[in-house]
Formats: C-alpha cells, sequence, structure tokens
C-alpha cells in the first residue's frame, strides 16, 4: 500500500503502546506548565501525533490484519497485551480525531470558561482522559480495562466538575457522575473477578478460550456477563442507566463536552461489543436473550423516551445530551440484533454520531462564547448574528435528524434495513417515530434562530458576532464530515463491515504472540 | 504551643524511623512483599503525621507544596522514562531485559523494575501529602476552641 | 447451612456490598453517599482477595537458590518460577496485585469526590441532597444560569 510508507517502522511496532504512553507522560508535564498557550500547544502536538499514529494503525490492521503488542515483552496470557483489529483501530482514530478537532476549538473556549490558573491542570486532566479512553480500547487484558477506564473517569469528573466557574451545578452533576461511574465501574470489575474465578486468565482471548471450554450452562459465568453488562450499561448511557449524563452534559465546559459527548460513550460501547461477541458467545442461550431484551428492548426505550426528553428542554446543551441518549438506543438496537447487518448499522451510527454531535456541541459552546446563550428560547435570531456558526450546527442537526445525503440517514437506512431483514417491523416504526420526534428538538431550536427576527438591545438588532475561527474550523470540519460520510459512505461502511465481521466471527481464542508452551497457571478455589 | 508533650516527643523519636521503615520496604521489594505504593504510602504517613503534630505551616515548610507537585510529575516520568529507554535500546515498552540482554542473573529485569519502584515511590508520597495538602489548606470553619 | 460456612467470605463480601449500596441510595448525605461507596468498593476487594487464597499454600515468594537457577534472561525467571509452583503450592498472588490497583484507583476516586464535596459546601453552604435541590430549584425552572 502506498499510503503505508508514510508511517516509520517504528510507528507500525510501538504504536499501539506510545498512542497510551505519550499523552500520560506528557499529561504530567502539562499539568506543571505555567503557560495556557504552551500547554495548549502540547496538547494539539500529542492529539496531532495521535491522530497519525492511529491512522498508520488503521491502515496497518486493513493491510496486514491485526496487530498485537506485549508490554513489557511479557506473552499473554501472562502479561498485559494490547490487541488492535478492525474492531477497535476506527474507535482509536475516532476518539483521536475528535480530540484533536476539540483542542483546536479549545483555545478560545478554555479561555473563556477556565480560572486562568486551572488551565495547565486542565489541560494534563483532558490529555489523561483521552489516553485513558485510547487505553481502554486498545488494551487486550480484562483488569486493564478497569484500570484505564477509571483514569479516563476519573478525570471526567474533574472536568465536569471545572465547569463550575461557569454553572455552580456542575459541581453537582459531576459528584452524581463519580457515584453512578465508580458503581458502573465496580460493576464491571465484579464481573471481571468471576472470570477470573471461573478461567484463572486475564487476557481476553485466553477467558474466550476457557469460556469455550466451561460452556453457557456455568452460573458464574452468566453472573459475570450479567455484572460486565450492567456496568459498562452505566458507562455508556443505557436507557435507565444514563440519569448521569444530562447534567455531565449540560455543565461540563463546552470543548469538554464536545469531547465527552464524541466519545466516551463510544468506547464504553465497544467494550460491550468486544465482551459479548469476542469474550461471550453470542450464540450461547443467556447472551442472545440478553443481546435481544436488554440491548434491544433498552435501546428502543431509550430512543423513544429520551427523545420525548429532548423536545421538554429549554436547556440546549441538554436537548442534545437526551438525543445522545436516544442515539445510544439506535446503536443498541443494531447491536441487539447481532445480525451482520445489524452490527454495521450500530458500529457506523456509533462512527456517524461521534461527527454530528462533535459539532451539536461545538456549536453550542460558540453561541455560548459570544452571547452566553444556554437556553433554546434565547436562541432567537442566531441565524443572522452568528450566521456560519448557526449554518455549521443546522447542518450537523440536519444530519442528526437522517434526512437523505447525510450521514445520519445512510446508518439509519442500514439499521432499517437491518430490522426489515430481522423481520421486526415494529423496530422500523419506532425508527421513523424518533426521527420525526428529532425533527421536532431540531427543528425547534432551528426555528429559533432562523424565523425570530434578532432580539434588540436599547432599541437596535444585536450586530453581528461570528465565532473565531479556531471554533469554526472544527465545527465545519465535523459539519462537512457528517455531510461527506453521507454522499460517499463507502469508506465508512466498509470499516463497519470489517467490524461487524470481527463480531461475527464470534469468540476470539487465538492468543497472538503466545509462546507454545502455556505457563502454569496456579488453580483459583475461591476460597473454600 | 506545648500542650502536647508527649505526642511532640514521640512524634519526633518516630518520624525517622517511619520514613527509615519506608525505605526498607521499598528496597526490600526485589525480594519480598513490598514496593513502591506502600513505601510511598509509609513515607507520606510520616509527613503527615509531621503535619498533625507539628502544624500545616511547619510541614509545608519542611516540604514545600511545590516539590509536591514536582515530585508527582518527576515519578511519572522516571516510570515512563523507563519505559521510554527500553523503546530506545530495540524493546517493548518496559521490557527491562534490554538494559542487561547478556546478563545470566536476569540484572535487566533488576534494573528497571528498581527504577519503576523509584517512580512509584515518588508519585505515591507526593499524591498522598498533595491530597493531605489540599485538604488540610481550607480554611477551617471551626476554631481549634469550638471544638 | 453448611455451604453458608464454606463460603463464609461470599457471605461477607455479600452483605458488605449490600450495605454499601444501600448506603449510596438511600443517604442524603454526600460524604455518606461516599463512606457507601468506599464500603462498596471495600466489599470486592475483598471478594479478589479471598479468591487469591489457596489452602496450605506458602507466600508466593521464589526462594532465592531457585532465581540463580535461572540462564537465560528474565523470562526464564518466571517460567521456572511457575514450574516451581506447580511442585510446592503458592497461593495466588494476582489478585492482591490487581486489588493494589484497585484500591489506589479507589483512593483517587474517594480523593476526587471529597474534593466535589468540599467545593459543594462552599459554594451551596449544604451537603445534603435535597437542600442542594431546593436551591437550585428556582434556577432549574427558569433555565438561566446564576
Amino acid at each position: 500500500m502506498q499510503l503505508m510508507s508514510l508511517f516509520p517502522e517504528w510507528i507500525l511496532t510501538h504504536g499501539s503502546a506510545s498512542l497510551v504512553v505519550v499523552p500520560l507522560m506528557l499529561a504530567v508535564l502539562t499539568a506543571l506548565n505555567p503557560s495556557a498557550k504552551i500547554a495548549w500547544a502540547t496538547v494539539l502536538a500529542v492529539t496531532a501525533l495521535c491522530v497519525f499514529t492511529s491512522l498508520g494503525l488503521l491502515l496497518q490492521v486493513i493491510s496486514h490484519g491485526p496487530i498485537h503488542y506485549n508490554m513489557g515483552g511479557w506473552q499473554p496470557p501472562l502479561g498485559i497485551g494490547y490487541y488492535v483489529d478492525s474492531l477497535n483501530a476506527p474507535i482509536l482514530l475516532l476518539i483521536s480525531v475528535v480530540a484533536f478537532l476539540c483542542t483546536i476549538y479549545a483555545l478560545p473556549s478554555v479561555a473563556a470558561e477556565v480560572e486562568p490558573k486551572k488551565k495547565g491542570p486542565f489541560y494534563a486532566a483532558f490529555l489523561i482522559s483521552f489516553a485513558g479512553l485510547l487505553g481502554m480500547v486498545i488494551t487486550a487484558d480484562a483488569f486493564n480495562v478497569f484500570v484505564f477506564l477509571e483514569v479516563s473517569s476519573i478525570s471526567t469528573y474533574v472536568l465536569v466538575g471545572m465547569g463550575a466557574s461557569r454553572d455552580r451545578r456542575a459541581l453537582t452533576s459531576s459528584f452524581n457522575y463519580l457515584i453512578m461511574g465508580s458503581i458502573g465501574a465496580t460493576f464491571f470489575v465484579i464481573g471481571i473477578g468471576f472470570l477470573y474465578m471461573q478461567t484463572g486468565t486475564l487476557n481476553m482471548m485466553d477467558i474466550a478460550r476457557v469460556l469455550q471450554d466451561i460452556g453457557p450452562n456455568d452460573r458464574v459465568v452468566q453472573l459475570a456477563f450479567a455484572f460486565i453488562v450492567i456496568g459498562l450499561g452505566l458507562k455508556l448511557a443505557m436507557f435507565p442507566l444514563h440519569m448521569w449524563l444530562p447534567g455531565a452534559y449540560a455543565y461540563a465546559p463546552s470543548f469538554f463536552t464536545a469531547f465527552l459527548a464524541a466519545t466516551a460513550t463510544k468506547a464504553a460501547l465497544y467494550l460491550l461489543l468486544r465482551f459479548t461477541f469476542t469474550v461471550f458467545d453470542p450464540s450461547w442461550d443467556f447472551v442472545a436473550t440478553a443481546l435481544m431484551i436488554l440491548l434491544a428492548g433498552l435501546g428502543i426505550l431509550g430512543m423513544l423516551a429520551s427523545s420525548l426528553q429532548a423536545i421538554f428542554q429549554n436547556d440546549l446543551r441538554r436537548v442534545l445530551a437526551y438525543s445522545s441518549v436516544a442515539q445510544v438506543g439506535y446503536m443498541l438496537l443494531g447491536i441487539g440484533m447481532a445480525t451482520t447487518l445489524g452490527l454495521t448499522a450500530g458500529y457506523l451510527h456509533m462512527i456517524n454520531h461521534a461527527m454530528m454531535k462533535g459539532a451539536l456541541f461545538i456549536a453550542a459552546g460558540a453561541f455560548w462564547y459570544r452571547f452566553g446563550i444556554t437556553q433554546v428560547s434565547d436562541m432567537r435570531g442566531l441565524g443572522k448574528t452568528m450566521p456560519w456558526t448557526m449554518a455549521g450546527f443546522t447542518t450537523a442537526g440536519i444530519a442528526l435528524i437522517g434526512v437523505p445525503g447525510t450521514a445520519g440517514f445512510v446508518s439509519k437506512l442500514t439499521l432499517v434495513r437491518a430490522a426489515a431483514e430481522n423481520g421486526w417491523w415494529w423496530a422500523i416504526g419506532v425508527i421513523v417515530v424518533t426521527s420525526i420526534l428529532a425533527i421536532i428538538y431540531i427543528g425547534r431550536i432551528i426555528e429559533q434562530a432562523y424565523f425570530h427576527p434578532v432580539p434588540e438591545i436599547n432599541g437596535k438588532p444585536v450586530a453581528r458576532n461570528e465565532a473565531p475561527y479556531t471554533m469554526l474550523i472544527p465545527l465545519w470540519i465535523m459539519a462537512l464530515a457528517s455531510v461527506a460520510f453521507g454522499i460517499n459512505a463507502e469508506w465508512t461502511t466498509s470499516l463497519a463491515e470489517a467490524a461487524a465481521h470481527v463480531l461475527d466471527a464470534g469468540p476470539n481464542t487465538v492468543i497472538p504472540g503466545a509462546h507454545d508452551v502455556m505457563p502454569v497457571v496456579p488453580t483459583v478455589t475461591g476460597g473454600h | 504551643m506545648s500542650p502536647h508533650v508527649i505526642l511532640r516527643v514521640v512524634s519526633k523519636l518516630l518520624i525517622p524511623l517511619i520514613a527509615l521503615f519506608a525505605l526498607y520496604v521499598q528496597f526490600h521489594g526485589d525480594f519480598g512483599p513490598g514496593g513502591g505504593f506502600q513505601a510511598g504510602v509509609i513515607f507520606a504517613s510520616s509527613i503527615i503525621l509531621y503535619a498533625l503534630i507539628f502544624g500545616l505551616d511547619e510541614a509545608k515548610r519542611a516540604v514545600p507544596p511545590s516539590w509536591v507537585r514536582i515530585g508527582m510529575t518527576l515519578g511519572v516520568l522516571i516510570y515512563g522514562g523507563t519505559g521510554v529507554a527500553t523503546w530506545m535500546l530495540g524493546g517493548e515498552f518496559l521490557n527491562y531485559t534490554y538494559f542487561a540482554p547478556q546478563s545470566t542473573h536476569a540484572a535487566g529485569q533488576h534494573w528497571g523494575i528498581f527504577a519503576v519502584e523509584l517512580g512509584v515511590l515518588c508519585t505515591v508520597t507526593s499524591a498522598m501529602v498533595a491530597i493531605f495538602y489540599a485538604f488540610g489548606s481550607r480554611a477551617p470553619e471551626l476554631t481549634d476552641e469550638d471544638w | 447451612m453448611s455451604g453458608l460456612f464454606e463460603h463464609f467470605n461470599f457471605a461477607v463480601v455479600i452483605i458488605l456490598m449490600m450495605v454499601g449500596l444501600y448506603v449510596v441510595f438511600a443517604s442524603n448525605n454526600m460524604i455518606k453517599k461516599l463512606v457507601g461507596l468506599s464500603v462498596f468498593q471495600t466489599s470486592v476487594f475483598l471478594l479478589y482477595i479471598s479468591m487469591g487464597k489457596v489452602n496450605g499454600a506458602q507466600p508466593p515468594i521464589i526462594a532465592e537458590e531457585d532465581l540463580h537457577g535461572a540462564s537465560e534472561g528474565g523470562h526464564d525467571v518466571v517460567a521456572q518460577g511457575a514450574h516451581h509452583a506447580a511442585e510446592v503450592l503458592y497461593s495466588n498472588p494476582l489478585p492482591h496485585v490487581l486489588i493494589l490497583t484497585a484500591i489506589v484507583v479507589g483512593v483517587a476516586t474517594l480523593a476526587i469526590g471529597l474534593a466535589l464535596v468540599v467545593r459543594i459546601r462552599e459554594v451551596y453552604g449544604t451537603i445534603e441532597e435535597d437542600e442542594i435541590d431546593a436551591l437550585d430549584y428556582e434556577i432549574n425552572l427558569e433555565g438561566a444560569a446564576e
């Protein structure tokens, strides 16, 4: 492949480790940095490097198959292995790209929203959160997942709490998120503990191998599955477990909301896919039931309930946050079908939704930056006062509704096709109904912005005051991406199909790079 | 100033011993239970004990907050730097064997884990002290007499 | 009943877990919520640690003479250790190491949680959730930021 020669050999072999290590190490240096500008430049450089690295890894995976990396040279299953295949490589690239675009946007946004003394630590916490997300996607060690999950979560609590200089409710939202998030992570670790108890190993492929021998009728394995699904469900805002999300999204600094909305739930969703399909066996009864009833069922409930809730919110970012919960429902519905087409649809929507939601939240931050607007009812005349920003918002909003020619349409169409293939006609009905609800909650905002006169101050209409270029550029890249992926969906669809094939293949029991001689693992007795 | 004479005398005796014990736990981690995490917490507890007995201001003069911040960073950099060094030597991240590839006693592993644990000690000590300083520095709402 | 004594560790873990979760959900005070969260997390630590117990096993420290027997680099030390473990019964150290990490994570969470509570107390003057809800009620109602 021509493009591959762009990437140095070193990046391709050690890239998977450097993707996590470089942000973490530079994060601590950023924390000490007194200058906000230098801190910002560091973050920009790190995220750009990560985009480059993850692109290299993705191309490598496409052309040469999965990459494995043994941390410290220890062979899995004994050591911690990093593993990149077509399922997680696109997610890595997605997280890096969103982080890079959001960082450009951070320069004006953070300057306005974060106290001057706290900017260095703010950027540091962001890098840690970023590294944690990459880590939990890239690692093949089940306990390592928990560690990275907590690394990213803890820094997220801090970052959400830093929104307090703008709105004090950020503190209580962050606290609620901390309680819910910790319970979720602890549930997850209980599940991992039960799995370890039964299999005596923590490497995901090795767990899958041993689980195939144990079979589906082991109660501890079933229990482990239940804990893992609920734990991850809390993290990815599965419908009734999403209570932390609207507050966290609404009051975090707007730069971080954009990043969080576009990536955090996706990383957790990826883990759910990884565990249900490649560690457990989707053909097992209890897994199949969970997919069908829990994921698809709760997905549908979430789509309906959260779309309705989004309509009745007045805070712009709460509208978008509830819409995020609804969109997670679409992804869960696709995954719950457990067919190739359904998985493709779910995965595709993950990529597309990240672009659309990222753009919408960036625009929402820009409205606050210029006019201090947080409420939908205050958005009168924004189409005239901030035409470019509002146009970007509208483009992404139309994509979110799913108008033909946009990314949202492609993923919804794939989802409808998958539902039709399964004979789930009622699901198609729900998709149509929730799309109409999306027209209402997005349309309400657009109507305020374009069909209402510009508000007047002292008898004069408010002057035009466009957002700075550092906000417009990332906004428009994301907004155009959500249109481009709609007009030519070949690339994203091929990525999603490759991922769906990984999932379709069922449990992945081949341990890459492991010795022929298996080390003796002490028997676990559970303490009799 | 001196209602706690016994406490002050006893703690003056104990603090160096606690710090010494922390170092023992640190360096004995090679051969038995121990290591950077435990040692770091023990070491931090000696500083925290000092702060409890002699007051936060005294403690901050002995261990300034800026050192604490640098310590946290330094620890992570030592840990990560070890990994970067193994990269430079051509191995995987944190593959200590590359420090002494010819060794028959796995000396590379010893050196590697030694450096890493030193980083852990540094960060854990500083982080514990930093947490204590952060909470202790908040202006109290109750004066000592009101207790 | 005998099952309960056989799996005594699980009984303790479950009781602690339920107590912790109950405190998190039932209490109104944020500090108490954090206490509940810590109890809940501790129950998981116990679950893991009791997992690592092997009956009649000795501490997992490989004797020095075994180490010197190793000849070709680091990995063989482990291979030999594992080989050795097959003969002498060692308890499983891995859960302890995992829990060491989990404890650190728990401490970090608790520190962040307490820091948030301190800030909340400074801003709202209370750490009771219902009082905070009441304070925010009007802001939420009119929808405007303060």
